[in-house]
Order: structure tokens, then sequence, then C-alpha cells
């Protein structure tokens, strides 16, 4: 008899997660909770100014402090040649300033000491000269006639443009416009936004003078390409460097990157043979690592009579901070801002972008989305639903007309559709919503002077890079890895390339194993982040370790399982080709009583092989996806907004996901309602921006606002399920979908609402005095910094 | 710098420890006691990571000096439950996929057991309150809520198996 697939943990089965055990007792490995003997603290000082030249740094009176061990400088790192670090975007960012700083918050010194008490007083007494020098905070200023030079360390840098980068058809795409029936406009602003993990960033740097074997435990998503990186950076062998991704509190792209900190505190131990741990606080998290988003749209579509769009064009002008260090693929310059639109047939498009050097923290990371579709995703429903309100068309009836029906489908700006059923997910959510009803209601309320509105968000969105043809990061291809060992009882070992930060992959990708194997999931240690002992992968980030590292993980038991056949063969005298598989166990064909178990293969494996056959049981697998997976989102928001004062309040959030197989529906459950409320914090509250002089507004939690469970709504999940074409289990990615489509449904709710005044966008936040203003002055709010009156 | 001697009684036991008087009590519980299942995650009493029972009640750990909690009972998540026997909220936390990352969880669960001390059957609204000073980055709070009344029933229904 086959064992039954959800009582061996196997798919769709809501296996509780295994790495609660030891987290909900307090005995989670964080990276702050090791204690290394003999290890120092490191402290960093930063830059109080966002752009100023560096007079002199005086670090006499910090050494005097008893028990500082080190004071680093960048004239220190200049030494060993690390003053300056190479960027995932092939630019160059400055791990220590020397020449002069470049935002606020950047790393000046650093003091190890015997604790971080004493680093701290020893930072405080480094005194530092500057030379203040204006600062810039968005695009147009970069852009001005007269504007400061930012990157004057860069050869032939004559200007503030870090990149141009343009892709669809322009001549075709002009043509549509010139005869096009109706031209929708609209601009708007996508603010910065900072991931903010609850756990900041940190590592401990443990560099053993007597074996020169490198340690370094560290908050890392991606401990493999850290591991190349530092090989490269530092110059360090690479055999020799072994990154230890312990377990992370959140990580939504924020500990992607390579910072400063770690190549500082690597330094540092190398130099006083000891280990030395830094952990950063909360401000030095927030206005020096990775932010997201930043950028200002322009976009157009040409409609005709029907309401079918006929052509796009879009131009981006992205603020990447003070150095190009966006984590992206090599090729795309704005991440995969060409996703935008892909789930309408447009047939013809244009998109252009520039990105700019500015006076602030520079990263550019995919904040919980696939390289930039968050920002793709919001431009297109925002002008969606402008177009819709503008030619008076129903917002869910302008969709239905545009949506792609067929697949594999090439999409305007070039990229490829695996598949979908956009329609159903749509038609689910309103009648979920109850839209008709709604309406009705909406229109009944604005006679009494109640603004009510619906706001609605469909996408597809790219997950799960690469394939390698096309996605690379510093030119290591994206793929994903598994290994899979049997002992001989049938309990078994997973290795994966990626990393969870909370995604659950040790039960996740245990389950995989159970479907293909049918041995349960408990019977399986799944192990990742520790490059001395997991296969070479990518990481954890833009949803891609279910379609990367989950489908090598499928691929690697089916290669097991091809030899567990040639065992069971041996052990039941038959062919090969007489034998039938079901979950769990081989059986003759014509006598399906006579059977073995995948458990006994595994014991035959070590004690009983045949001639010939190599003993053991385990296999790996390097998995390029042949394209990205394609998951698709509708959701549906309904607000009431508080005219007397602009405050809005969510009525109801329906989401329906369409994001393939659902391999632990507890989980995927679990992602959408975790991304569902980092877009509420986006478009309601969360805000991080800059003055006239580039102080950063929003540089900890008491101006950074994280919305907590009394204003985070409820949601109301539901799903259809569309089968991947090209996955090994028809699994998509997820992890970010709600976080990518969710921000426009609430900010179109909120417009829905207020439209009949004659205002198309407020800028997010969308704050309660923002929503006011647009109410009382009929005019439309803009929020891109420097913030007004300062 | 002056080091002073303080007696605290941390999970159940009496301890007397050595501490400097600037020392966080956050780091006092994770680096002289040893205990690294309370956080830190923002230095400003905003996120609740550092979350502790002071006395039974919560409080944020990194706003308040070790020495603070001289001739006091702290309880951290390490205290909640028994090795061999998890407090309810830790069974609902796991039943209720109430955690991803884990980094808010130990915080979050010791202000649900203080809640569930004073109201232990709270409606959807009691606990969003009560933790809305535990910010958690992950979840979007529902499956938090749902661990919440997982546990008052379960306190419940231990409550009605000793009074019978």
């Amino acid at each position: 008899m086959a064992v039954d697939e959800l009582s061996v943990g196997g798919l769709g089965a809501r296996v509780k997660r295994v790495e609660d055990d030891r987290l909900i007792r307090g005995k989670g490995n964080f990276t702050d909770d090791f204690k290394l003997p003999g290890m120092l603290h490191m402290e960093i000082l930063r830059s109080p100014h966002a752009h100023a030249r560096i007079v002199s740094v005086d670090t006499t009176k910090a050494w005097a402090i008893p028990g500082v061990h080190l004071v680093l400088t960048g004239e220190l790192m200049a030494q060993r040649n690390l003053a300056w670090m190479p960027t995932l975007s092939y630019d160059t960012q400055a791990v220590m300033a020397m020449d002069k700083v470049r935002f606020q918050g950047q790393e000046v010194a650093a003091v190890v000491a015997d604790d971080p008490y004493i680093a701290k007083d020893a930072c405080e007494a480094i005194e530092v000269v500057y030379e203040s020098l204006p600062a810039i905070v968005n695009p147009m200023q970069a852009k001005a006639p007269d504007a400061p030079l930012i990157r004057d360390d860069k050869d032939g840098q004559a200007d503030n443009v870090c990149y141009t980068w343009e892709v669809g058809d322009k001549s075709m795409t002009d043509r549509v416009f010139e005869r096009a029936e109706n031209v929708v406009k609209l601009d708007c602003y996508y603010p910065r936004s900072h991931p903010s993990p609850i756990e900041c960033c940190g590592c401990i740097a443990d560099f053993n003078p007597a074996t020169a074997k490198l340690t370094i435990y560290m908050t890392t998503q991606a401990p493999h390409i850290i591991r190349t990186a530092v090989a490269l950076v530092a110059e360090l062998p690479e055999h020799m460097i072994r990154i230890i991704a312990p377990d992370i509190g959140g990580g939504f792209g924020n500990k992607v990157p390579v910072y400063p900190g770690y190549v500082i505190a690597t330094l540092a131990s190398i130099l006083v043979g000891r280990p030395v741990k830094w952990i950063e606080d909360k401000t030095g998290n927030l206005i020096s690592t990775g932010f997201a988003r930043d950028m200002y749209f322009h976009g157009e579509l040409a409609i005709d009579r029907r309401g079918k769009i006929e052509g796009l064009r879009i131009h981006v002008d992205t603020d990447n901070g003070a150095f190009f260090s966006d984590a992206q693929p090599t090729k795309f310059k704005v991440g995969l801002m060409h996703s935008a639109f892909a789930c309408y047939d447009i047939p013809y498009g244009h998109l252009t972008s520039q990105g700019h050097y500015t006076n602030k923290a520079p990263g550019g990371v995919a904040y919980r989305c696939s390289f930039r579709v968050t920002e793709a995703m919001f431009f297109q429903e925002r002008l969606i639903a402008a177009a819709a309100s503008d030619l008076g068309i129903d917002p869910a009836e302008f969709r239905r007309v545009n949506f792609v029906r067929e697949f594999p489908w090439r999409t305007t700006y070039g990229m490829l559709l695996d598949s979908g059923d956009y329609d159903k997910c749509l038609t689910l959510a309103l009648e979920k919503l109850g839209y008709e009803e709604l309406r009705k209601e909406q229109a009944a309320a604005r006679k009494e002077g109640r603004y009510i509105g619906i706001g609605i968000s469909t996408m597809t969105e790219p997950l799960g890079a690469g394939n390698s043809r096309e996605f690379d990061i510093i030119g290591i291809k994206m793929f994903d890895s598994a290994e899979l060992r049997i002992h001989p009882s049938g309990k078994a070992v997973l290795k994966i390339g990626s990393k969870t930060q909370g995604q659950g992959h040790e039960t996740t990708f245990a389950q995989i194993v159970a479907h293909e194997l049918g041995i349960p999931s408990t019977d399986i240690l799944v192990q990742h982040g520790d490059t001395d002992n997991t296969p070479f992968g990518m990481g954890t980030y833009a949803s891609r370790s279910t379609p990367t590292a989950g489908a090598a993980t499928s691929m690697a038991s089916r290669k097991v399982r091809a030899k567990a056949r040639k065992l069971a063969a041996h052990l039941l005298e038959v062919s090969e080709d007489d034998l039938e598989w079901e979950l769990g166990r081989f059986y003759v064909r014509d006598a399906p009583q006579r059977g073995v178990t995948i458990q006994d293969c595994a014991l035959a494996a070590y004690t009983n092989m045949p001639d010939g056959l190599e003993p053991g049981l385990e296999n790996n697998a390097y998995y390029d996806p042949p394209n990205m997976t394609w998951p698709f989102a509708a959701y549906l928001a309904a607000v009431e907004i508080d005219p007397e004062t602009g405050v809005w309040e969510v009525l109801r959030f329906v989401a329906v996901d369409d994001c393939g197989v659902r391999i632990n529906p507890m989980i995927v459950e679990g992602q959408i309602m975790g991304g569902l409320a980092e877009a509420f914090a986006m478009s309601n509250m969360q805000f991080i921006t800059f003055d006239s002089s580039g102080n950063c507004i929003g540089a900890n939690y008491m101006d950074y606002l994280i919305p907590t469970a009394w204003e985070t709504p409820k949601w109301e999940l539901h799903e259809v399920v569309t089968p991947c074409p090209h996955h090994p289990i028809g699994a998509k990615g997820v992890g970010e979908c709600a976080t990518v489509g969710g921000p426009a449904a609430f900010v179109n709710a909120v417009m829905d609402a207020v439209s009949h005044l004659g205002v198309r966008n407020i800028d997010m936040p969308v704050f309660s005095g923002r929503v006011w203003e647009a109410i009382t002055q009929q005019h439309d709010v803009s929020g891109f910094p420097p913030l007004a009156g300062h | 710098m002056e080091i002073k001697q303080i007696k605290v009684t941390v999970n159940g036991e009496p301890r007397i420890i050595e501490v400097e008087p600037r020392l966080l009590c956050v780091h006092m519980i994770r680096e002289v006691l040893g205990m690294t299942g309370t956080h830190l995650g923002c230095d400003t009493t905003s996120c609740g990571a550092c979350t502790v029972l002071l006395d039974g009640v919560p409080v944020k750990s990194c706003t308040l000096f070790g020495i603070q909690t001289d001739g006091h009972e702290i309880t951290t998540v390490e205290g909640l439950g028994r090795p061999s026997e998890l407090h309810p909220v830790q069974e609902g936390f796991k039943e209720e996929h109430g955690l991803q990352c884990g980094f808010c969880t130990p915080g979050m669960m010791l202000t649900a057991a203080a809640l569930l001390e004073d109201n232990p059957d709270p409606s959807d609204d009691d606990i969003r309150w009560a933790i809305s000073g535990n910010l958690c980055r992950c979840t979007g709070y529902q499956n938090i809520i749902n661990s919440v009344k997982w546990a008052a029933r379960k306190m419940a229904a231990q409550r009605t198996a000793v009074s019978a």
C-alpha cells in the first residue's frame, strides 16, 4: 500500500513548523546570541552630515580609553586596500569614508573594545572635523545644472547619473500614441521605504590566526554569495572562508547586501586575532542599510474607445543614494521593472529609466519583492485605476477587457508568462467582497457625505530567478541547489543552498522530499545557511526558494528514487522494468502485494547492495529554472474615510492568490498575511524621508512607524490553483505577492473614495493629513523629499 | 565603573549578581544571566522584542537598568513553560502558526501570557490592544491573535479539568 500523502506530511499538508520548537522556548540561535571565547565588540561611528568633506579624524582620546583594543579609520582600511568595496551593481562603495561623507549615517570610524558600552564611549571620543557641503535629496536636485558632484571619487563621472536603461519598442509605441483615441497620464512617487526587520544586521568575524580560517556568523539571506564576495573583496582563499547564517530575525531584502560593517569587523578580527562582534542598533540599520523604492514615475496609456489598451509608456527616475549598490541581476539596471503591466495584453510599450546619485543611504534592495517588482506593480495598478476612473469605466471591467488570456504569453516588455487564470481570480475576489452591493452602498453613502472607496489591485509577477541565461549576480548564475542523503534507517538529511529568515524552509522542504519519496517529513532534517555544510546556492529573496531550491529538492529526490529502484529490483529479484512506484513503495507490476518500501531500499543501500552498485543512497541537484514562475493575485480593499480628519479605516480586505500548488497551505497563508501587513504599512504609515540638509526623518521606531496589531486590518484569504507548468511540483513563488500587489489596493481604495472631488493622486504613505488636504483643497498631494518646510 | 551587587529572582530562582549601574536590563539578562531568549530590537521601547515580566507585568527591558530590578522578580521566555511542559501560549503559537522568524515571539508570548492572567477570555480587540506594544514584521498579526485565543481555550479547559 502506498503511504498517504497528507499523513506523511507531503504536498498540501498543514504540517506544524519544525522551527517553532526552539523559537517558542527562547532557544533560537540568532547572530547576537553567539558568544565566542575571547570575543571583542565593535561599534561604528557614523557621519552626522549628509554631504561633507572630512578635514581631520583624531582618534587619540579613543585609544586612551581602557578596554579599547583597536580604532579603525578610513586611512587604516586603505592601507589594507579595503577603504572601498565593489557593489552588487558594479559600482564602488566606501567601506569607511576618507575624502568626504556622502550620506548621513555613513561609516567614518570604528572601535573594537572589551564590551559594546566601552566601544560606544570610545566612538564618542573620536574627533572628526567636517566641512559641510550642499546636500541632494531627490533626482530633480541631482539633475540640476549647478548640482554638486557627489561621486567626485570616480574617474570620468561628470554628473550625478548612475545608470540609464530602456526596453521596448519606442518607434511603434510612439506611432500608437500618435493615433490614440484616449491618452491617460499619471505621475506619482513611490516613497523610500526601509524593510526594517526587527533584528538588525550584525556579524561575528572570527579569524583564526593559527589556521588562517575565517568564520563569519552573519545575518545574511545569501551566505554563499557572501562567501564569494568576501573572497574577492578581502582577497582571502574561498575554501578558508566559512559563512554561518544562523536564525535570522526577518530579512525582507535588507539582509542581502554586503555592508561596510561586515568588512570592518572582518578586518578587525584579522588585526586583533580574536573574534569581533558587531551588532547594529536600530538607527544604524534604518539610516545606513539597504532601503527600497524611492522612484518617480511618469506613465501613459493609449486606450481605444472600447477600453482596450494599445500602448504603454513609462519613465522612471530612481534615487539610488550615494552609491549604486542595488542588489539585482546584472542585466537589469532597474530590477524587473519591465514586468510592469505583464498581466495585461498591450501590443506596444516603451520603458526608460535613469538612476541618480543623491546624498542618501545606498541600497535599492528588493524589499519583500523580486527586484523592484513592488514598484512596477504599484505604478501599474495606480495607472490602471486612474485610466478606468478618467474614462468612466468600471475598474474591474477595465481589467477584464485587458487581461492576458492565453499562455505562454510574451509580454509588452518581452517577458514570458507561464500560466494563470486572471479572470477567475478577480471574479472570485469580487464575489467574496460583494462588489456590486458595495458599489450601491458606496453611492448611497456618498449622498450622505460619507466617503467609501473600493480599491482593486490585480497583478502577476515574476518570481524565482533565474534562468541562468538572463539572470546573474556579480557574474554568478542564478540557480539553486539541494543535497539529499538517506541514512540506513530511512531517515534523511536535506541540505539546501537557500536560507530561511522565517519562511519555514526546515518544514516546507522536508515536505517536498516526503512528496517525492514517501519518507515522513518528520524523518527529514533540513540544513541550510552554513557554507561549509551546504551546496552553493544564491539564497533566499525574491520569492525564489520554492521555485529554485524547492525544484532542486524534487530533482535530487528523484535521482535518489532512481537508485532506490535498482535496490528494490535487487531485493525483489525482478527487473527494474517490472517495478512500479507508488508513494513510499516499489512493487512488482504483476504482483502488487510484493513490494519494498523506500526505507527497505535505504537499508539495502548500506547492507545489501547488488554487485556493481556503489553503496549509499544520496544525490544532489543544481536546478536552473527554465523560466520564472508567475503567480497572480487579486486584492480588494474597501475603506471609509472620515471627511473631518482624513483618517481612513479598512472595512474589508479580500485576497485571492494563485501561487500554483501549495506545499504547506498554513505557511503560504502566513506569508500572504505577513505581506499584506507590510503593504498596509507602506500605504498607511511607514515613512522614511529627508529634510533639505539630508537629515533622515524616520531614523528610529518612534518616527518610522511600523503598524501594530491595533492598526493592522483583518485579512480574508481565498485561493485559486493554476499549477506552474515548468516547476517539478507545479509550485510558484508566493512570499512577496501580497507586499507587491497590496499597496495599490489600499491607495486605489482611498482614491476611489475621493475621486468625485477631482483628486487623482495622493502619494504614499496616504497619511490622514494628506487625505484631509486633498479633500479640503481638492487637489493631488505629492510626497517627495525634501519635506515641506524643511 | 563601579559595580553594584543586586538580588533578583529570575524565573523563580533567587540570584545575586554584579552589574554596572549603566547596564541595561536586556543586556543583564542576555550577557550576565546568559539567557538569550530575550531579544534586543529597537533600543527605544517601541518594538517589544525585549519584553520580560517584572513582578508579572510586561516591561521593555531595553529601557530599564539592570539595577532597577534589585529585589524584584523577572520572568523571561525561558521561564514561561517548563522543558517538558510548554505554557499554553507557547503551544498556541505553534498550533496557529503565530510566528515566522521568531525574533519578536518571546516578547509577544510574555505579553500574551500576562494578558491571559488578567483576562482569561479576551476578544480579538482585547488581544490586539494588549499586544500593540509588540511589533511583528512577519505574520500580519492575525495568526498571533488566533494563537492567543488557542491558549485561552486551552487554559479554560485546564481550569475546568482542575475544578472538576
